[in-house]
């Protein structure tokens, strides 16, 4: 009976935020627009609960705060526009490397990057790879911000691929994107932000 | 030891006048070279010698007295002061009571075990809280257990601050908080220790430490002011390490909640 249901966010109160209710489907990407600054980060930060917030949020009928924060983590994984590296080594930043080294080259990476330093990698490599880090937990639900924003149409092109199977696989994904045409390419349902509101837009 | 009279020289104000002309010297550098820490190193001269000429006369009452009372309380009084300096020159230092109080608890914990140990098992002085070894122990150890605590919370908040997009992905991940912070608490940890190391390295060296200098300077054999400085350097490595364990992990429990998000509007900022 909640087979159509995966990331339902019926509540959130926020300090910054006043949000009208949404559900994200299994296999649906909503696009998150709006101007900078509106506070579209900030929502995509408050599902994944990494600021103080109250809500009722639901992924396949189970409520977020039924588990600890880092298994609702894991499998609501948040990607943030700019990426975080704690280690020298791109690869420590990996559970299992053989897998991801398998996948690198779809992302328009060598293989052999895993062994770089991060210091190495530029601004829309590390994006890719942080992509790549979430993808490798396998999560239920994906909430990405701006995903391509620092890439070129190739490497655009194999992120929005990866997006597309990942869609196929099930899984409801959160995507803030300031660019028209890539929204329209992937989805047709969009979740509006403008100073603190958000709101789905009738068709 | 304990031989009664030790044969000391004894020091007039006049003979410590000629030495602080030294300090003066440093005050015409810093308007030479225009540093602006002429200010800064008249207020530390006339605080250090208000400080110690007044520690001076208390010591001198507390020693009288033998009290259990004032003893307790004289270390409270320092405990107090101890955790206010801990603090006082933090980066990010934290909002409310939490700076001060993890500054103070610590190093009461600390400070006490660690105390209370050496008075009960090395020194064993009769009665146990005799003044003339519970003040003087107290005080090198918390000196010193300053340090660690100071540098550990500093490097922790700034780190934490520095690093928020590292640890936050972390978290994102799935990490719990303790996974997350793991790299800027290992790094606050190893700061906090590292002065205490470098002084047991270097003792002996590079420096006479005051205490053994002071012995030796009193008259007593220098085997015998050796073996004090040891268990002393014992005694503020152990303290340093539980100040500095207990002020790097409470902090970095405050500096995230129960839901595992790292909190840095519990930090507040200051200066520069």
């Amino acid at each position: 009976m909640r087979e159509a249901t995966s990331l339902d966010v019926r509540r959130l109160s926020h300090p910054h935020l006043s949000v009208q209710p949404f559900v994200v489907a299994d296999g649906e990407l909503v696009v998150v627009t709006g101007p900078s600054g509106a506070g579209k980060s900030l929502l995509l930060r408050a599902i994944a609960d990494l600021d103080p917030n109250d809500g009722e949020i639901e992924l396949d009928g189970e409520r977020r705060d039924a588990s600890p924060a880092p298994a609702w983590r894991r499998r609501v994984v948040y990607v943030a526009a700019e990426s975080g590296w704690w280690a020298d080594i791109v690869g420590e930043h990996f559970a299992d490397r053989t897998r991801a080294a398998a996948l690198a080259p779809s992302v328009g990476m060598p293989a052999e990057c895993f062994d770089w330093p991060v210091s190495r990698l530029s601004t829309g490599e590390r994006q890719r790879l942080a992509l790549l880090r979430a993808l490798s937990l396998t999560p239920r639900a994906l909430l990405l911000d701006e995903p391509t924003s620092g890439l070129d149409p190739d490497a655009t092109a194999a992120v929005e691929g990866h997006l597309r199977s990942e869609l196929a696989r099930g899984t409801a994904i959160l995507m803030v994107s300031h660019d028209a045409a890539q929204a329209e390419r992937l989805s047709s349902r969009r979740l509006r932000v403008e100073a603190g509101q958000v709101w789905e837009p009738g068709p | 030891m304990g031989t009664g009279s030790v044969n000391y020289i004894p020091l007039g104000y006049g003979d410590v006048a000629i030495a602080a002309i030294l300090v003066v010297v440093n005050g015409l550098l810093s308007l030479w070279f225009a540093l602006g820490l002429e200010r800064q190193l008249a207020i530390a001269t006339v605080r250090m010698l208000v400080q110690l000429i007044l520690v001076g006369l208390v010591l001198h009452v507390l020693f009288d007295a033998m009290s259990l009372f004032w003893t307790l309380l004289a270390a409270l009084v320092m405990i107090g002061f101890a955790g206010r300096e801990a603090i006082a020159r933090q980066e990010r230092p934290f909002t409310g009571w939490w700076s001060y109080g993890l500054g103070t608890s610590t190093m009461m914990i600390a400070g006490a075990l660690v105390t209370i140990l050496a008075l009960t098992t090395a020194v064993r002085p009769e009665p146990w809280y005799d003044p003339r070894f519970a003040i003087p122990m107290l005080g090198m150890i918390l000196g010193n257990t300053m340090n660690g605590i100071s540098l550990g919370l500093n490097t922790l908040t700034v780190g934490a601050a520095r690093e928020r997009n590292a640890v936050e992905a972390r978290l994102a991940l799935g990490a719990t908080r303790w996974e997350a912070l793991g790299t800027v608490t290992r790094g606050a940890l190893r700061s906090g220790m590292m002065p205490i190391i470098n002084s047991m390295s270097a003792t002996g060296l590079v420096s006479l430490p005051g205490m053994m200098t002071g012995q030796i300077l009193s008259g007593v054999p220098p085997e015998q002011a050796v073996k004090y400085q040891l268990l002393i350097m014992f005694l503020i490595a152990g303290a340093t390490a539980i100040g500095s364990l207990a002020a790097v992990m409470l902090g970095a429990y405050r500096l995230t909640d129960y839901r595992h998000r790292l909190r840095l509007d519990r930090l507040r900022t200051v200066r520069r």
